[in-house]
């Protein structure tokens, strides 16, 4: 495999074609000046300015934007505690369970997650609305904060936090000054993550949110219905750039992590 | 070598009025069914640089991290100056330990891996300035006071781990295998430096290592430990030269071991060993019963090798080279006896190798004193 031969540019191609070849037209259409989405008719940026009129998506953008947020916040915490106990706290009763079921929600249909958390919410009497997604979004996400944290902290020497110890830490003390900024890349990988995902949520937060809130998927998927309008073309393409822009920073930092540790192992 | 200031010899585990710094009174620690330390009793006195010297798995690191705290005995006592540690947590422990791993944190430069410590106990900010450039100017470590942990070299980083576990002028300094790491040039300058330091800072040392040429260069007295007991602590000439059993012979230096019946012979024990050989003179540090099976434990470089038959001495054997491992300043010759048996015996090479003596195959007379070889009760 070390000449880059017709064979591979051309697996290479169709490839990548399968993958972004939807998205790239989707990008292409958004900046058309036709109404008709599958006309062209010259280059406009004008359904970026229409867009930005629309205040039913505009709302949708900041219902999505604060849940991102919060729930991003809420699931790097509990994921990181939950990595912490599971890889740390040594051996006690039902901690294969545990790791187990921490990991469940990643195979889980999301459609079955949605509808659980709908019966929870309806049968602890909580309106559907902003603080339902979030607790919804939260759920699902952790998982993969705790996935991301996890395998950083079981290459992480222990004797790290011992020294501390020694040197007159107490044990919260520990975690704050040595633990925390030595697996700080992987905690924040793990929280872009938590945000993209919750950013691009459509099938739980179509399950858990009320008349009150709607997220942007949400609101694009109903429009949707009414037909494809460039509008809708011009938002994704946004949300194409912000999820991007999240993946790649996550997959960077911890690349860049990686390295480090590396270097500080090399002796 | 441990000197005080008077010129008399450094050895408080002889003056019965020295209080010993720490002291483990039937210490025994189990991990579920396993039995890592058992019924364990010792004194370790300050200033000294203790060694517990041992093969992996016998329980030194254990009976290290007690002392620092990140394992409480199943029973027993352990005190330092006088007072029971076991409710002290590590935080608390006027003790620092330097890590096998060094441990150094990787976010923190140099400077403030060293200032870690002090910081936590709010140390005024001069003073803690002060402390860190002295331990930096001890370890010779000034120049990189501000790289990272990983842009310095194995030798480097031994030395802030060192740096570090020092500024808080601790009673007890641990030291868990610390030159593991190094090559073998840098591991005995490092040793030197590490008496040196330990001479000028006067804090006492425990040092764990399963190397006991280590052990004999860097302490003053050597515990040697074998499935989580003591087998001999004394100091390193004592436990050469009058090892108190074959384990502890073994363990330490190259010897060779000669089985057979012990009888005593005046103030010598004699070993009848093999049929039609006279029996082998040697002393015994202590008593045993004649008829009993015991061993001879003899070191290869108090073993004389010639082409004559040796008319002074007793223990005198012959056999022929069956090999020779030449090591530049000594060659450690494998005489192959009638019997089977194969004796090591090494000569300093203060000549040129052109000049040597004797050569493979030829027929050699191996002799040595009766007071160069121990009998050990088996």
């Amino acid at each position: 495999m070390r000449r880059f031969s017709w064979f591979n540019a051309t697996s290479l191609t169709i490839g990548f074609a399968f993958l972004y070849l939807p998205m790239l037209i989707l990008v292409i259409y958004s900046f058309n000046e036709s109404k008709l989405v599958t006309v062209w008719a010259g280059f406009s940026t004008k359904w970026y300015g229409e867009l930005f009129r629309n205040e039913a998506f505009l709302d949708a953008a900041y219902v999505t934007l604060r849940v991102a947020i919060f729930s991003s916040l809420l699931a790097t915490v509990l994921g990181t505690m939950a990595a912490y106990v599971l890889v740390r706290a040594g051996r006690f009763p039902g901690r294969t369970l545990f790791s187990g079921m921490i990991y469940a929600p990643l195979v889980m249909p999301e459609v079955i997650t949605g509808l659980s958390l709908l019966l929870l919410f309806i049968s602890l009497g909580l309106d559907r609305g902003v603080l339902t997604i979030v607790l919804a979004h939260t759920t699902f996400s952790m998982c993969f904060v705790s996935v991301v944290v996890s395998a950083r902290l079981a290459s992480f020497d222990q004797s790290l936090e011992e020294a501390a110890l020694d040197l007159g830490c107490t044990p919260f003390e520990a975690f704050r000054l040595v633990t925390l900024p030595v697996i700080a890349p992987a905690v924040i990988s793990g929280w872009l993550l938590a945000f993209t995902l919750s950013l691009d949520d459509l099938v739980i937060a179509s399950f858990t949110s009320g008349p009150s809130a709607t997220t942007l998927p949400i609101k694009i998927w109903s429009s949707i219905r009414l037909g494809v309008s460039p509008e809708i073309n011009a938002l994704s393409t946004i949300l194409i750039a912000i999820v991007a822009t999240g993946v790649i920073s996550a997959s960077l930092i911890s690349k860049r992590a990686a390295m480090q540790r590396d270097l500080d192992s090399k002796t | 070598m441990n000197q005080d200031t008077s010129g008399k010899e450094f050895a408080p585990w002889n003056d019965a009025s020295e209080k010993p710094l720490i002291t483990f009174k039937n210490v025994t620690k189990k991990f579920g069914e396993f039995v890592a330390i058992s019924d364990l009793n010792l004194d370790i006195y300050a200033r000294e640089f203790f060694a517990l010297l041992g093969p992996s798995g016998c329980g030194k690191t254990t009976l290290m991290r007690m002392l620092a705290g990140f394992e409480a005995p199943t029973s027993g006592v352990i005190e330092l100056a006088g007072q029971d540690i076991a409710a002290i947590p590590p935080n608390k422990r006027e003790v620092n330990m330097m890590f096998q791993s060094y441990a150094l944190f990787p976010h923190l430069n140099i400077w403030d891996n060293i200032a870690f410590g002090l910081r936590r106990e709010k140390m005024p900010k001069d003073q803690m300035e002060a402390r860190v450039e002295e331990m930096l100017r001890l370890t010779k470590m000034e120049k990189f006071a501000r790289r990272k942990p990983h842009q310095v070299s194995g030798g480097q980083r031994q030395r802030v781990a060192l740096a570090r576990s020092l500024a808080k002028a601790p009673k007890l300094l641990l030291l868990d295998e610390p030159l593991g790491a190094l090559d073998a040039k840098l591991r005995q300058d490092t040793q030197f430096e590490l008496m040196d330091i330990q001479e000028s800072t006067g804090t006492t040392f425990v040092i764990v290592t399963h190397d006991q040429e280590e052990a004999m260069t860097v302490a003053s007295r050597v515990a040697v430990m074998d499935h989580g007991k003591l087998v001999q602590v004394d100091t390193p000439d004592v436990i050469y030269e009058t090892p108190n059993s074959v384990y502890v012979a073994d363990f330490i230096g190259d010897v060779n071991i000669i089985e057979g019946t012990a009888e005593a012979n005046g103030d010598s024990v004699a070993l009848t060993w093999t049929e039609g050989q006279p029996a082998l003179i040697g002393s015994a540090n202590q008593p045993i019963a004649k008829g009993a099976s015991a061993a001879m434990a003899i070191r290869p470089e108090k073993i004389a090798i010639s082409s004559e038959k040796p008319t002074d001495r007793t223990n005198v054997l012959q056999g022929k080279v069956l090999d020779i491992a030449y090591l530049g300043n000594i060659s450690t010759y494998h005489v192959q006896l009638d019997n089977g048996t194969v004796i090591k015996a090494q000569i300093a090479n203060t000549r040129r190798i052109a000049r040597r003596n004797f050569t493979w195959e030829d027929p050699v007379w191996l002799s040595w004193t009766d007071t160069a070889g121990i009998v050990l009760a088996v």
